[in-house]
């Protein structure tokens, strides 16, 4: 398949991601759009990955292998985006222990 | 590498130590001699003493501008150590945890300020944001601590969002992550791939230093979160962040300065404005750093703008200074009961020494002459200068200064010049001598600069 076709649905996605962080009021609802747009990326390096490594391969010059370290860069994503799930979800249990309530509107009593 | 390693194994055995040792004492003894140990290794790494000798592969470079940085944020936290290592034992039950993760952070700093890929970049910001966001909301119980920590964890994985994005763009134009071969790419033109990517990297670093448009989450993650954590966020982080924000200008966006430079000098201007005509306006005056560590943010954002060697030094000495400067404001400000200027009614007469002690920092942060915040400014704008383009923007940043002195000053005022029933903090006599050792490194470093730079070239 053309690159084209990752690089439009990662940007559709990523788009849906910021969007939905904009635009929701529930914290779980934005916490999920922004692991949709890290996961958009995650797609993205995949997809450039596999095409580094293509056009490599029809012409192999330079360094062995590359494309290795776009695919590398999607398990640290993974793992950094768990720590922050980790500790996200803490802060989210933790508001709802106050408030019991998860609505971002609750955000504002800092404002004056 | 001796001070990335060690503070990690640091923060760990921090982490461990709240199964053994029970005393608050004890765990602020831990940290600070770890923290000493430290800033001994960093600098030992600088005269060429490495402890561990790994093959990072170029994905770290360790030169002497990253060192001396890191020696001086570290100093910086030693002094935030020795000054309000008490008051962050008394945010919560889990102490040693408190210090473990600002090792971490600490961590993170070093990694952000020799890294040599991309990969590097993310990992560093990431590991200086979260712990910060545990940091902030470390007032369990307390509402507005749990709504900066929300607020601020929201806005900095969305921004984590974008820079991975721009990441991936860049990768997708380049085929690789490292930003010392950037430089020849660009020159080569530039295809939207590249640009799009380049230009959401820079909104998400912009978001993590604050800078405006992207500063909205500031003020109130600093008013929210806990004034002991508040101090090292406003300070210490941010310069690290800045570091590798310049690092990545170095070698990403340097070859193509002339494009760039409309962007940064839009972003400089929009937030030397709103930081200091914002600041004006606030009646509390936590509240008022935090508006005032925006403006600060805009003269950093100077060493991006120039882009020589004058900027390099300009932004050392500058960290230094706010740094120093902010770390004792605050410090003062957790002893004190009502955080609004009427709370400083009163001071000269009640506590002679910390009023003393708190104008220097002030006038510092005012940037008046002799002290070091005067020399930051004066390196930052003749860094500017020397460039020789956007002459108006330098006059913006000394106008932009002068207002600034009115809110500093206010405090000022307020400690001398009104009466107030400010009452006597008791403090310890070595609180005092912390307070009197920044204000002395201040107005040293404001008569000689030089001292900071001696090992930046030898």
């Amino acid at each position: 398949m053309p690159i084209q076709y990752y690089i439009f649905l990662a940007l559709a996605l990523f788009c849906i991601g910021v969007a939905g962080v904009l635009a929701r009021r529930n914290v779980i609802i934005i916490f999920m759009c922004i692991e949709l747009m890290l996961n958009a990326a995650n797609l993205l390096l995949v997809a450039f990955s596999k095409m580094h490594h293509a056009a490599w391969m029809a012409k192999p010059a330079g360094i062995a292998s590359p494309g290795a370290d776009g695919q590398l860069f999607v398990f640290f994503i993974m793992a950094v985006a768990a720590a922050e799930v980790s500790v996200g979800l803490a802060i989210i249990v933790m508001m709802y222990r106050n408030t019991h309530s998860v609505d971002v509107n609750f955000l504002n009593r800092l404002k004056n | 590498m001796n001070a990335i390693i060690l503070s990690a194994i640091w923060g760990v055995a921090m982490m461990f130590s709240g199964i053994f040792l029970t005393k608050g004492e004890a765990i602020r003894a831990a940290a600070i001699l770890g923290l000493v140990v430290l800033l001994g290794v960093n600098i030992a790494e600088l005269y060429g003493y490495r402890l561990f000798n790994i093959d990072t592969r170029g994905m770290l470079s360790f030169n002497s501008f990253s060192l001396v940085f890191n020696a001086v944020l570290f100093g910086c936290t030693l002094i935030y150590f020795l000054l309000s290592s008490k008051d962050i034992l008394k945010v919560g039950t889990n102490k040693a945890e408190y210090f473990s993760l600002i090792f971490f952070v600490l961590s993170g700093v070093s990694i952000a300020s020799s890294f040599n890929t991309l990969l590097m970049l993310f990992l560093g910001i990431e590991i200086i944001s979260i712990p910060l966001y545990i940091l902030t909301g470390s007032d369990r119980k307390n509402l507005k601590s749990n709504e900066a920590a929300l607020k601020y964890f929201l806005m900095g994985s969305f921004s984590t969002g974008i820079m991975v994005m721009g990441i991936a763009l860049i990768y997708g134009a380049r085929g690789s992550f490292d930003i010392a071969g950037m430089n020849t790419a660009m020159q080569q033109g530039l295809n939207p791939l590249l640009l799009s990517g380049l230009l959401l990297l820079l909104i998400s670093m912009a978001f993590k230093v604050s800078a405006a448009p992207f500063h909205f989450w500031t003020p109130d993650v600093y008013d929210g979160a806990p004034t002991v954590f508040t101090s090292f966020m406003a300070t210490i982080v941010k310069a690290g962040v800045f570091v590798a924000f310049l690092r990545l200008f170095d070698g990403a966006y340097g070859s193509m300065s002339d494009k760039w430079k409309l962007v940064v000098v839009i972003i400089i201007a929009a937030t030397l404005l709103i930081g200091n005509i914002t600041a004006v306006f606030q009646q509390s005056v936590k509240r008022m750093l935090a508006y005032s560590s925006i403006a600060q943010a805009g003269f950093m954002f100077f060493a991006l703008f120039s882009y020589n060697d004058l900027s390099k030094e300009g932004l050392l000495l500058y960290s230094a200074a706010y740094c120093l400067a902010t770390t004792g404001i605050f410090a003062i400000l957790i002893k004190m009961k009502d955080y609004t200027f009427d709370g400083f009614n009163g001071m000269g007469k009640s506590n002679p020494l910390l009023a003393a002690t708190n104008t220097i920092f002030l006038l510092s942060l005012a940037g008046i002459p002799l002290t070091a915040g005067f020399t930051a400014k004066f390196y930052m704008l003749s860094s500017a200068i020397k460039t020789g383009t956007y002459g108006w923007l330098v006059i913006l940043a000394v106008l932009c200064a002068a207002v600034s002195v009115y809110y500093y000053f206010r405090v000022i005022q307020s400690m001398y010049f009104k009466e107030g029933d400010s009452q006597r903090i008791e403090v310890s006599s070595s609180f005092r001598l912390g307070l009197v050792v920044i204000s002395a490194i201040i107005i040293l470093l404001g008569i000689f600069p030089q001292i900071l730079f001696y090992k930046l070239y030898f």
